[in-house]
């Protein structure tokens, strides 16, 4: 027997047919389908705005938003309300197509990155054979949109943040790769659906890979962290440094882009790291594995919510790395530490001593 | 191609940025005209005029009481230690000896202050780095500081409870009390600070070695306070120029000789026990006396000039009261501490990273408007 939400998709899916000519029904799936997962952009979106603030406020004894709603549930609907009406606003001798364009390159890679998410075997809008290596591409274009829009700024807090971005994301890209080259070393494909099916029998890759796959994945998170410009490695947006970085003169719904896709962006990570690390849909030792009408994506969303919990923790507690500490960090530790955890990983899979 | 070569080839640009008047990590109108190469800083100018209020010159225009209500204003965070300057330079003028209770009030008090401000800097210095969760724990602690003032004196900011002469009315009767309760509760939570702070790796390496200060730099240019601490210039008003009852109080003066960052900021959490400790000893015992001596309501200072200094939590307040004998000072000068440790930062931001500046002035705990009068 199928799960529920499956049966509504199949029942549309077979009425849209009945409907129209095959041509037409496809390009209304499509649409339909990218409705959808706007809609999951929107909630997830504003949904981690409001965890963040809240899981902010449990760390600095506070209460956090409780006013609108029970237990400030709208607050973020709210806020989203106030900054769609908003003025969109641009400031004098800025370059008003580039600064205009910025925030939708931002918001269109973080969205595309999602189409290939793994919620649950059925619920995949793409799985495509280099699943990882397309999601990784994609959420790397954002930077771009980060860059033009703090150039195009005519503002030098934005330029310097820009800047910070551009050599920031550069070089963690090279950590998040190898890390996940580590772990894809270890299952053999790059098709998300497969790379969590391998773990069905072996269980977790964290724990098939044990020690690389394990500094695999600390290296993982932060250089995760760092790629979606969150603290400690929030240069980018560094408030007591450059007021506010690259955004610094953006205003309502662009600005709420920015701020938005910074979210998504840290939900992408989460999910590569579910998929690589802690397998993804599948259920911690198999305890829902018979249970069908189960929804596995809820699996799938706790262990992201947790990885998430993960990177505010970080943000929340620890102070901000300086711009030539970070490239430290990149180029004289996790790079090389990468490099060599790469060679174990191939060794350990050669003299078979994967669990 | 030669280094040098590619030097004069790849020749950067210098730009001008201005940090401030509206700036976060500035705490106040303060503006810093940077000229940066890049993220490296070349000159760092600071520019000040944007919160004046001419206090000096309406001291000439008000009455020794009066006086003592505008330096509130001047350094907001220990308004009770400039409430006390005044209050002592006025008292050597007239010769007024101050009772024992008044005395141990007095620096009580004072002390409370200190801590208070230590406990914002400690928080803003965090927020300064990134760090957002010190901010809401040294407000914690800082709420029952402003508690036991506000029972007291029936303020929270600018207090006015010194007056020429002693206090302006007597302690609240649960002050003994909720002070103890609040050192027992603060001595638990210092070692927080420290366990979410001091060890963190990150917060070592944007400390350590940023914004060098050596011991001759202190004196020359005449800093003081947890500043010229840091290093190494023994510079306790508290102890080498004793007033109220700090003769009578055992305490270790907070010296540091590395003269960076992290220097600073462990003098101050040092002074926070320090501070406690001080309390502790005096706490138990406050010796019954008048409140206030009694002066004439229109106090005339004689003939003469008029000099007392203090430490206030940002360092050496010197007030000086030049007087003909009229109810009015001729003249009155503060030598705030704020502006001699801000002349510092030029010389030692030149070629340090932006992150750096911000780092080096959260660990100068800047008050602008005691820089700016």
């Amino acid at each position: 027997m199928m799960n529920i939400p499956l049966n509504i998709v199949r029942t549309v899916h077979d009425w849209i047919f009945s409907i129209m000519p095959e041509g037409l029904a496809t390009f209304t799936e499509w649409i339909l389908i990218a409705a959808l997962y706007l809609a999951l952009f929107a909630v997830v979106g504003l949904y981690l705005v409001l965890l963040e603030r809240k899981v902010a406020a449990w760390f600095q004894l506070r209460l956090g938003p409780n006013r609108v709603g029970p237990w400030g549930i709208f607050q973020t609907i709210a806020d989203a309300l106030k900054l769609v009406s908003k003025e969109i606003y641009d400031p004098v001798r800025v370059d008003k197509f580039l600064f205009k364009f910025a925030p939708y390159l931002v918001i269109v890679a973080s969205l595309i990155a999602m189409s290939v998410f793994p919620f649950s075997k059925q619920f995949q809008a793409f799985d495509i054979n280099i699943g990882v290596f397309f999601l990784f591409a994609v959420s790397s274009i954002g930077v771009i949109g980060v860059l033009l829009g703090g150039w195009a700024s005519n503002n030098k807090f934005a330029l310097i943040g820009a800047m910070r971005s551009g050599l920031q994301t550069i070089s963690y890209e090279l950590s998040v790769g190898l890390s996940i080259l580590t772990m894809v070393l270890l299952t053999g494909t790059l098709q998300l659906s497969e790379i969590i099916e391998v773990q069905r029998t072996g269980g977790w890759l964290i724990l098939q890979g044990h020690i690389p796959a394990i500094i695999a994945f600390m290296i993982f998170m932060i250089a995760g962290t760092a790629e979606t410009n969150r603290a400690p490695f929030d240069l980018v947006e560094a408030e007591s440094e450059l007021g506010a970085g690259f955004h610094t003169e953006y205003s309502g719904m662009q600005f709420a882009y920015f701020f938005l896709a910074e979210f998504i962006n840290m939900f992408i990570i989460a999910s590569i790291a579910v998929v690589l690390f802690f397998g993804g849909w599948l259920s911690p030792f198999g305890i829902t594995e018979g249970i069908t009408w189960f929804p596995e994506s809820l699996w799938f969303l706790v262990k992201v919510l947790l990885i998430i919990f993960l990177m505010m923790w970080f943000r929340w507690t620890f102070p901000r790395l300086r711009v030539d500490q970070l490239l430290t960090l990149e180029w004289k530790y996790l790079l090389p530490i990468n490099l060599v955890n790469l060679v174990i990983m191939a060794i350990v899979i050669w003299l078979n001593w994967t669990i | 191609m030669t280094d040098q070569e590619v030097n004069t080839k790849m020749k950067t640009e210098e730009y001008f940025v201005n940090m401030g008047p509206q700036h976060p990590a500035a705490h106040g109108v303060l503006r810093l005209l940077l000229t940066i190469d890049g993220e490296i800083i070349k000159n760092v100018e600071p520019d000040l005029g944007y919160i004046h209020r001419s206090i000096e010159k309406m001291c000439e225009r008000d009455s020794y009481q009066q006086i003592v209500h505008l330096t509130d204003r001047m350094d907001y965070l220990s308004s009770h230690i400039n409430n006390e300057a005044v209050c002592l330079t006025v008292e050597k003028g007239l010769e007024i000896e101050v009772s024992d209770r008044v005395k141990v009030i007095r620096t009580i008090i004072g002390e409370l202050t200190r801590l208070a401000s230590h406990q914002l800097w400690w928080g803003v210095m965090g927020m300064d780095l990134g760090a957002l969760t010190t901010y809401f724990y040294a407000f914690r602690d800082r709420e029952l500081i402003n508690d036991i003032f506000e029972e007291t004196c029936g303020a929270r900011l600018t207090m006015n409870y010194f007056v020429p002469g002693g206090l302006m009315y007597d302690i609240h009767p649960n002050f003994v009390q909720r002070t103890k309760e609040f050192i027992t509760h603060f001595r638990t939570k210092l070692p927080e600070y420290d366990r979410l702070l001091t060890g963190n790796v990150i917060f070592e390496k944007r400390m350590k070695g940023v914004g060098l200060l050596t011991k001759e730099d202190a004196i020359s240019f005449g800093a003081t306070g947890p500043v010229a601490r840091g290093s190494g210039f023994a510079s306790d008003i508290r102890k080498k120029d004793p007033y109220s009852a700090f003769d009578r109080v055992d305490f270790k003066e907070a010296l540091f000789t590395e003269g960076d960052s992290y220097a600073r900021y462990k003098v101050r959490i040092m002074e926070m026990w320090e501070s406690m400790s001080i309390i502790e000893q005096l706490i138990d015992n406050i010796p019954e006396g008048n409140i206030k001596e009694p002066t004439k309501a229109v106090i005339k200072l004689p003939k003469g000039e008029f000099y007392q200094r203090v430490e206030t939590a940002r360092g050496e307040l010197g007030v000086y009261i030049n007087s003909t004998g009229t109810k009015n000072p001729y003249r009155v000068k503060f030598r705030s501490p704020g502006f001699s440790n801000l002349s510092v930062l030029n010389h030692i931001s030149k070629g340090v990273k932006i992150a750096d500046l911000v780092a080096t002035m959260a660990s100068f705990d800047f008050v602008i408007p005691d820089i700016d009068r």
